[in-house]
């Protein structure tokens, strides 16, 4: 069986983004490897033993640049993490001083919010709704 | 106006922009327009639209940051109303 265990953001500053996906959204740090070449292997899990993990990957190929200003500018987030109340995630983020293009919306099936990571992305937090 | 207004479709581009207080982008633009209006466009369609509404003068957009935001405007409606005004006792 083809399991899913790493997916993968692009981010402008390895160290910056280190540091928001870890101490403001609140990840754990899984690996960290210098690669010598300015590059490190950066990845970030969810807090546990849970194996999947997210890889911050150097944004150095020149088509990164086009590709997250084109999502940034209409908005679209480069991926999705779940929340249980995106509404007291949003103000406990708000207070952390991160910005938001948008604010906690029902849409559907989920509440969601998106903000933006500092290091080229738009991330949306997402919490499922109960069903009506 | 009128013609931009004519459009089904941008009356519920409208309808989602007016329904929040804050700027929207596109994004947030197109999953409201699908889960609260059951109007599903693709990108080029609703940037078509939006350049209709833009130029009656009822969309406004501004760049923040990096992103696009749009805002409803309701100036122009404001005309209509002064063109053919509607008394209290009627509305």
């Amino acid at each position: 069986m083809i399991r899913i265990h790493l997916a993968s953001v692009f981010v402008t500053d390895q160290l910056r983004a280190r540091d928001f996906y870890t101490s403001v959204l609140g990840f754990e740090l899984r690996q960290d490897v210098d690669m010598g070449d300015g590059s490190r292997w950066l990845t970030v899990g969810n807090p546990g033993d849970e194996p999947f993990e997210l890889l911050l990957e150097p944004a150095g190929h020149p088509v990164v640049g086009p590709y997250q200003a084109g999502l940034v500018a209409d908005g679209i987030p480069a991926t999705s993490f779940a929340v249980d109340d995106c509404q007291a995630e949003y103000e406990r983020l708000v207070g952390l001083g991160v910005e938001f293009t948008q604010p906690p919306t029902a849409m559907g099936p989920v509440t969601t919010a998106v903000l933006d990571d500092t290091c080229g992305n738009l991330i949306q937090i997402a919490q499922m709704n109960a069903p009506v | 106006m009128y013609e931009a207004l004519a459009a089904p479709t941008r009356r519920a581009i409208l309808d989602a922009l007016a329904a929040s207080s804050t700027e929207q982008t596109l994004f947030e633009l197109l999953n409201r327009l699908r889960y609260d209006h059951q109007v599903t466009l693709t990108r080029q369609a609703i940037s078509q639209h939006l350049q209709v509404l833009e130029e009656a003068g009822l969309v406004h957009r501004r760049r923040s940051g990096r992103t696009v935001l749009h805002h409803y405007d309701p100036t122009p409606l404001v005309q209509i109303a002064r063109r053919w005004p509607v008394s209290q006792e009627e509305s």
